[in-house]
């Protein structure tokens, strides 16, 4: 069993999950759309009141999901609404990325950005930046790997049910002979 | 009338789980004269196939601790899955994949490899691995086959009721045999425990502040721990806020922090990233390289967040192992 993930076509556009806060980066991503500035439509937005509200399990979920990766936007560090909630999602942040790391996930699939509500143009940077810097990467691929593993064990579901209805079907290695019984 | 049939069996696991049947003292005996125990490997004789002659449903309970990481583990949970009325989960391995589940950060091969040729203690010049069958005197025994993934018990088979806790304690386990036997059963899939989190169970609450401001993280061997104070307020993780209550709060009792073994209540999904938000929230640095100096307190977060839990995670296990050759199912 690999968890190698196979060549994707070249048309292959990742899916980015973006959690914006409510008064900056989403209203900057507001401006960037009635500016009509044109940037790769990879990203899925998720409107939150404050960067803070992103609970680490809404990041790991987007992957389990199926997300290529996840960008988070708050307001630059002083300017939160909430005085200071982008400082809980940055020192989470640092802890989570490490964290992601070690459990198989590049440090480029997360991304955390302050952009302020003037900033249309950053949102645009930003995810054509993400955008590319993920191509390259290629899918992630986490819901495809959870069958692959899973393949493991519904062969043995298979292989149960068979026996349960033909006695003389496939025979277990439980009832074989056994070395340790 | 003859008396209910109970079984317990075991997995992936250290013998604690049985131990904890042990400690039930005398109290055992009540037990015993109320349910047969029909299956108990710990301390019985039996073979596969008395367990296969019962009838379909004619075990009550079936108390299985454990995780799942080899085709016998797999096939006695789905044997038993069969023969059981009730399959309950027990203790933090069979709930959540318990510390077996670490071994989910590594590849099999990498596993077998370390265990059969790499171990310091390990003399193997021939580098001789287990063979899923040999031959002997003309006979041949089939070994089980290791898994590529450590899992809980609910990832193999419909899981009834779990009883949380590395062990748990004899508490929950009375209480449980209590419910089996009037029936008073919670809904299917419940956690027999308590739904709150440690901290309302813990002697050390008084002195646990409303708001942290962590400076450092050290580990209880990096530090002489203050007997009567939160854990927290003395920058050592300690588990509880992000763990179901119920046990008694017996580590922290013990001047140890809690380690997380009872696993999340019903309201988290994922114990380790809820952990993790709730300590670095509170760091009380405001930049990064402030921040990572404070965390370097914290060299294992996987290994910490997810000591007995990591099968049952959101991401179940390192995402990007490579290659692992599995012998192909005869």
């Amino acid at each position: 069993m690999s968890d190698a993930v196979p060549p994707s076509p070249a048309s292959w556009q990742p899916r980015i999950v973006a959690f914006f806060c409510n008064w900056c980066t989403y209203t900057a991503a507001d401006l960037a759309g009635v500016s009509r500035l044109k940037y790769a439509s990879t990203t899925r937005v998720i409107r939150l009141m404050c960067s803070g509200r992103v609970d680490p399990q809404f990041i790991l979920d987007a992957f389990r999901q199926g997300a290529d990766g996840v960008l988070i936007g708050g307001c630059h560090p002083g300017d939160c609404h909430y005085v200071e909630g982008n400082y809980k999602m940055l020192r989470r942040f640092q802890l989570l990325k490490r964290m992601l790391r070690d459990l198989g996930i590049a440090e480029q699939r997360v991304r955390l950005e302050w952009i302020s509500a003037a900033e249309g143009d950053r949102v645009k940077t930003v995810i054509n930046e993400m955008t590319a810097q993920i191509k390259a990467l290629g899918p992630l691929g986490i819901p495809q790997k959870f069958e692959a593993w899973d393949r493991e064990v519904s062969e043995l579901a298979r292989r149960s049910a068979v026996e349960s209805e033909a006695p003389g079907g496939p025979v277990s290695p439980v009832k074989e002979e056994v070395a340790h019984a | 009338m003859p008396k209910p049939k109970v079984a317990f069996y075991w997995c992936a696991s250290c013998g604690g789980c049985e131990e904890t049947v042990v400690d039930l003292a005398e109290d055992i005996l009540g037990v015993v004269e109320k349910v047969d125990i029909v299956l108990w490997p710990v301390a019985m004789d039996f073979k596969y196939k008395n367990v296969e002659a019962l009838a379909d449903k004619s075990i009550v309970a079936t108390l299985l601790n454990g995780a799942i990481r080899s085709s016998e583990q797999e096939e006695m949970a789905v044997l038993l899955r069969r023969k059981s009325q009730y399959l309950i989960a027990y203790g933090s391995c069979a709930h959540m994949g318990g510390i077996p589940s670490l071994a989910n950060q590594f590849e099999r091969e990498q596993i077998l490899k370390f265990n059969y040729e790499d171990a310091p203690t390990v003399v193997n010049e021939k580098k001789v691995r287990p063979q899923l069958t040999f031959e002997e005197n003309g006979r041949h025994p089939h070994l089980p086959e290791l898994r590529n993934v450590v899992r809980s018990l609910d990832q193999v088979v419909d899981v009834d009721f779990y009883i949380p806790g590395c062990p748990p304690t004899p508490n929950l386990t009375k209480a449980a045999f209590a419910a089996l036997l009037s029936g008073q059963l919670p809904p299917k899939g419940a956690v027999l425990a308590p739904d709150s989190a440690l901290c309302e169970e813990c002697a050390r609450k008084a002195s646990k502040p409303a708001d942290f401001s962590f400076t450092e993280f050290k580990r209880p061997h990096q530090k002489l721990l203050d007997p009567g104070k939160c854990f927290l307020a003395q920058g050592v993780v300690c588990m509880g806020p992000a763990t179901r209550s119920g046990c008694g709060a017996q580590c922290t009792g013990g001047n140890m922090p809690c380690t997380g073994c009872f696993g999340p209540t019903s309201r988290v999904r994922d114990q380790g990233a809820k952990i993790l938000s709730s300590l670095c929230s509170s760091i009380a640095a405001k930049d990064e390289a402030g921040i990572d100096k404070v965390l370097e307190g914290i060299p294992d977060p996987v290994g910490t967040f997810y000591r007995y839990g990591l099968a049952k995670s959101l991401l179940r296990r390192k995402v990007d192992l490579s290659a692992d050759q599995v012998p192909s199912p005869k």
